[in-house]
C-alpha cells in the first residue's frame, strides 16, 4: 500500500521540478561540504610535508584493525541504504524502513568503535593540543600536531555520522508514520547522498590515518 | 490593491514569511542597520587619527575599532547586502518565478544571519576582539579579548551565506518561467550565479579555518604554534583561499546591478550580453588562484609570488571587458541621467581607480613597498568598498519604487550621491599619499609628517557619512510623501518592471509567460 504522496509546494510546476531541485540543493551542499574537507586535507598535506617521518611512525601507531573494521562498517552502511532506496522504489516499504534504521545503527556501530580507538589513546596520554604523558615521553613537536591534526579531523568527521544517523533515524520513522511510497523515494535518495558523502571522506581519511605507514 | 506587503500586516506575518521578497526586505534592514554600526566605528578609527598621538581612544580600544570594523563591514554588510537583500527579492521575479526554490531555508539563513550578529556582538560587547579582521595566529591564538565569539560568529554566517548560495543556483537552474533559457536571464541573474558559485565553494572552507583558529584560542590546541608543530603560514593560505574570492562574492552582485542600471537608463541593448556574462565566470575562475597576493611578503618562493602576480593582474581583463562593455551600452543610447546612473558612474571611477591600483599592487617589486601600508588599505577600500557600497545605493534607489511602491526624491537622491563620492574620495583617496609616504596600517600612532592629509581624510569621512545620512532620511521620508510609483518609472524592459509596484504576493497577477528578451529595447514598450 503506497499511501502518501508528496505535497507540491505553490512555486514549482509538477513533483519531478520539486524533486529535481532538492537533489540539485543536496548536490550543491555536499560540494560545499566537500570544500570543507578539502581544507582539512590541504592542513594535513601541509603538516606532512612538514614532518614526514613523525606523520609516518604517528599512522603506524594507530590501530589499523580498528580503522580497517570502521571501514567496512560504513561500506555496508552504504550498501544497506542503497539497497532501502531500491526498495522504496519497488514499493517494498517495510523493508525500506527496516534497511534505513540498519544504516543508521552501522552509523552508531562506528561511533561507537571510533569512541574506543580515542579511549584507547587517551589511556596512553595522548591528548589534543600536545597535552598528556605521552608527550613527555615523545618531545618533538610534530606528535603534538600530528594527534591533534588526528583528533580534529576525525572529530569533525564523526559530527557528520552523528547527523547522518540522526537523520537516517529520523526518515526511518517519517517513511513508516507516512506510509510513504515510490513517489517520495528522492527524499530518501537526498538522505542517502548526504550518507555515502560522509562514507567517502572516511574513505579518504582510513589511508591518511590508517594505511600511509611504510617508509618510503 | 493587494500586495506583498499590505496581505497580511502583523509581525508575526513578517517573522514567520516565507516570501523572498519580504525575507530580502529584512535583510536590507539588517544590512543597513549594520553598516550603520561599522560606519561608527570607522567615524572613531578617523576621528583618533585626527591627531598623530593619542585623541579619543586608548590604544587597545584602537585594535579593537579597527578590528570590529573590518569584521562588521565585510560579514554582515558586504557579503550579505546585495545577494541576501536584492538578490533574494528580484531573482525569483526576473526568471518569472514565484519564490525561491527552498522558501523554509531562505528565512533559516535570515535567522541564522542573525544568531551570528548576535553570537558577534556579544563578542563585541564583552573585551572585543583586537586581532584585525584576518585572524593571523600566532597573535589570535593568544589574545586575553574575545576572538571566540567573534569567530564564532563570522562561522554561523557562513551557514547563512551557503544556504543563500545553494538556494540561488537551484532557484536558477529549476525555475525560470517556460522557454526561458539560460542566456534569456537578466545579467543580475548571472552575477548572482557567479556569486553564488564562490559562496559555496568558499565559505566552507573559511568556516573551517575559524573553527580552527577557535581551537586554538579557546582550547589551546597550538594548531598554529610552531612549538607544537605548527605553521601560522598554513593558515595564511587556507584563511586566504576563501578570503581573497571573498571579494569577488562582494563585487560580482554589484557587476549586476550596474549591468541593469545601465542598460535600463541607456535603454539599449547591453553591448554585448554575453560578454558581461562569460567575463563574470571568468573572474569567479581567476579569483580563486591568486590567494597567494596577500602572502608576498609573509614567506613564498619568487617563482610562486611572480605565477600569484600575474594570476591577480589577469582579473583585471575580465573587469576591463566589463567596463568597456557598460561604457559602450551608454554610448548613443537614449540616456537618462538619474540617481541610480550617478552611482554607477561613482562605481566606474572607483572601480576603475581601485583596479589599477590592484594591478599595480599585484606587482610583487611594488608590493614589498606597499605592503601593510594605507595604500593597500586605500586600494581594497575603493575597489571593494567604494564600488560595492555605491552599487549597493544605486541599487537602491534604481528598485526602491518597485519595492516599497514609492518614489524617492530625485534631487535629494542626486544631492546624496554626490556628497557620497566627494566623501568617499576625500577620505581614501588622501590615504592613497600617506600610504606611499610609508604610514603602516593598524597602527594607533603616525608621524607627523602626515597630519596634513589625514586630516583631509577625517574630514571625508564626516562628509560621506553626511551623505549617507541625508540618504537614510530621505529615503525614509519618501515612504510617507514620495509620489506612487508606476509599475515601470524607468521605461525599462526588465521583467521585474512588468508587474505591478510593490509586486503582489505571489510576483505577477498571473504566471508570467515572456516573449521577448529582458534588454529588446527596439521593440515599443508594451503598456503597463
Amino acid at each position: 500500500m503506497n499511501v502518501a504522496v508528496p505535497k507540491l509546494q505553490h512555486h514549482f510546476e509538477d513533483i519531478p521540478k520539486q524533486a529535481h531541485a532538492a537533489r540539485l540543493g543536496m548536490w550543491l551542499f555536499l560540494g560545499s561540504e566537500a570544500l570543507f574537507f578539502s581544507g582539512l586535507f590541504t592542513f594535513y598535506a601541509g603538516y606532512r610535508a612538514h614532518h614526514p617521518e613523525i606523520f609516518r611512525l604517528g599512522v603506524a601507531h594507530n590501530d589499523l584493525v580498528l580503522g580497517t573494521v570502521n571501514t567496512f562498517i560504513l561500506l555496508t552502511g552504504s550498501l544497506l541504504i542503497s539497497l532501502a532506496l531500491w526498495a522504496l522504489r519497488a514499493g517494498h516499504r517495510t523493508l525500506a524502513v527496516l534497511l534505513t534504521a540498519c544504516t543508521a545503527l552501522a552509523g552508531v556501530v562506528y561511533l561507537v568503535v571510533k569512541g574506543a580507538e580515542w579511549g584507547r589513546h587517551m589511556s596512553e596520554g595522548i591528548f589534543p593540543g600536545g597535552r598528556g604523558d605521552f608527550f613527555v615521553e615523545n618531545p618533538e613537536p610534530a606528535w603534538a600536531v600530528f594527534y591533534t591534526a588526528y583528533y580534529g579531523i576525525t572529530g569533525f568527521h564523526a559530527i557528520h555520522v552523528t547527523v547522518g544517523v540522526c537523520i537516517l533515524g529520523w526518515t526511518a520513522w517519517w517513511m513508516h508514520r507516512e506510509r510513504v511510497g515510490p513517489a517520495a523515494a528522492y527524499k530518501l535518495a537526498i538522505v542517502s547522498l548526504y550518507w555515502h558523502f560522509v562514507d567517502i571522506v572516511w574513505l579518504f581519511l582510513w589511508p591518511l590515518f590508517y594505511l600511509l605507514r611504510n617508509p618510503a | 490593491m493587494k500586495n506583498y506587503l499590505n496581505a497580511e500586516t502583523t509581525i508575526w506575518s513578517w517573522l514567520s514569511t516565507k516570501d523572498h521578497k519580504r525575507i530580502g526586505v529584512m535583510f536590507l534592514v539588517s544590512v543597513t542597520l549594520f553598516l550603520l554600526v561599522g560606519g561608527i566605528f570607522a567615524l572613531i578609527l578617523r576621528l583618533e587619527h585626527l591627531t598623530p598621538g593619542p585623541t579619543i581612544v586608548s590604544p587597545n580600544m584602537y585594535n579593537q575599532l579597527f578590528t570590529l570594523h573590518g569584521v562588521v563591514m565585510v560579514w554582515l554588510f558586504l557579503i550579505p547586502a546585495i545577494p541576501a537583500g536584492f538578490g533574494n527579492f528580484f531573482l525569483p521575479i526576473m526568471l518569472g518565478a514565484k519564490d525561491v526554490a527552498f522558501p523554509r531555508l531562505n528565512l533559516a539563513s535570515l535567522y541564522i544571519f542573525w544568531v551570528g550578529a548576535l553570537v558577534m556582538i556579544y563578542g563585541i560587547l564583552d573585551r572585543a576582539a583586537d586581532t584585525g579582521w584576518t585572524f593571523y595566529p600566532p597573535y589570535t591564538s593568544v589574545t586575553y579579548t574575545k576572538a571566540t565569539p567573534v569567530l564564532l560568529g563570522v562561522f554561523i554566517l557562513g551557514w547563512s551565506t551557503i544556504i543563500t548560495g545553494v538556494n540561488f543556483i537551484t532557484t536558477i537552474h529549476t525555475l525560470r518561467a517556460k522557454g526561458m533559457r539560460f542566456m534569456d536571464m537578466p545579467l543580475f541573474a548571472w552575477a548572482l550565479y557567479g556569486a553564488s558559485i564562490i559562496q559555496l565553494i568558499g565559505t566552507p572552507v573559511l568556516g573551517l579555518i575559524l573553527l580552527m583558529i577557535v581551537m586554538d584560542h579557546g582550547f589551546d590546541w597550538g594548531l598554529f604554534d610552531p612549538a607544537r608543530g605548527g605553521d601560522p603560514l598554513i593558515f595564511q593560505h587556507i584563511f586566504w583561499f576563501y578570503s581573497h574570492p571573498a571579494v569577488y562574492i562582494m563585487i560580482l552582485p554589484p557587476m549586476g546591478v550596474v549591468s541593469e542600471v545601465v542598460a535600463t537608463m541607456a535603454h539599449k541593448n547591453p553591448l554585448s550580453y554575453k560578454a558581461i556574462a562569460y567575463s563574470t565566470f571568468g573572474i569567479a575562475f581567476v579569483g580563486f588562484l591568486t590567494w597567494g597576493h596577500h602572502m608576498f611578503t609573509s614567506g613564498m618562493s619568487e617563482f610562486n609570488a611572480g605565477i600569484f602576480g600575474i594570476l591577480s593582474m589577469s582579473v583585471a581583463v575580465f573587469s576591463a571587458i566589463k567596463v568597456f562593455t557598460w561604457t559602450g551600452t551608454l554610448y548613443k543610447g537614449s540616456v537618462w541621467i538619474r540617481t541610480p546612473l550617478v552611482y554607477v558612474f561613482s562605481f566606474l571611477f572607483l572601480f576603475i581607480f581601485g583596479g589599477m591600483t590592484g594591478v599595480a599592487v599585484a606587482a610583487t617589486s611594488l608590493d614589498v613597498h606597499w605592503h601593510d601600508t594605507y595604500f593597500v588599505v586605500a586600494h581594497f577600500h575603493f575597489i571593494m568598498v567604494g564600488a560595492s557600497l555605491t552599487a549597493f545605493l544605486a541599487a537602491l534607489h534604481y528598485w526602491w519604487p518597485k519595492i516599497t511602491g514609492r518614489m524617492y526624491f530625485e534631487g535629494w537622491g542626486v544631492a546624496g550621491a554626490i556628497l557620497v563620492l566627494l566623501g568617499f574620495v576625500g577620505t581614501f583617496f588622501p590615504l592613497f599619499l600617506v600610504g606611499n609616504g610609508g604610514m603602516p596600517r593598524r597602527y594607533y600612532h603616525y608621524s607627523e609628517q602626515f597630519q596634513a592629509l589625514n586630516v583631509l581624510a577625517t574630514a571625508g569621512s564626516w562628509v560621506l557619512a553626511l551623505g549617507l545620512l541625508l540618504i537614510l532620511v530621505t529615503l525614509i521620508w519618501s515612504l510617507y510623501a514620495g509620489e506612487k510609483a508606476p509599475p515601470n518609472p524607468w521605461h525599462s524592459r526588465s521583467y521585474e518592471w512588468m508587474t505591478p509596484s510593490p509586486p503582489p504576493k505571489e510576483n505577477f497577477p498571473e504566471t508570467p509567460h515572456f516573449v521577448r528578451g529582458p534588454y529588446d529595447y527596439h521593440l515599443p514598450l508594451e503598456p503597463p
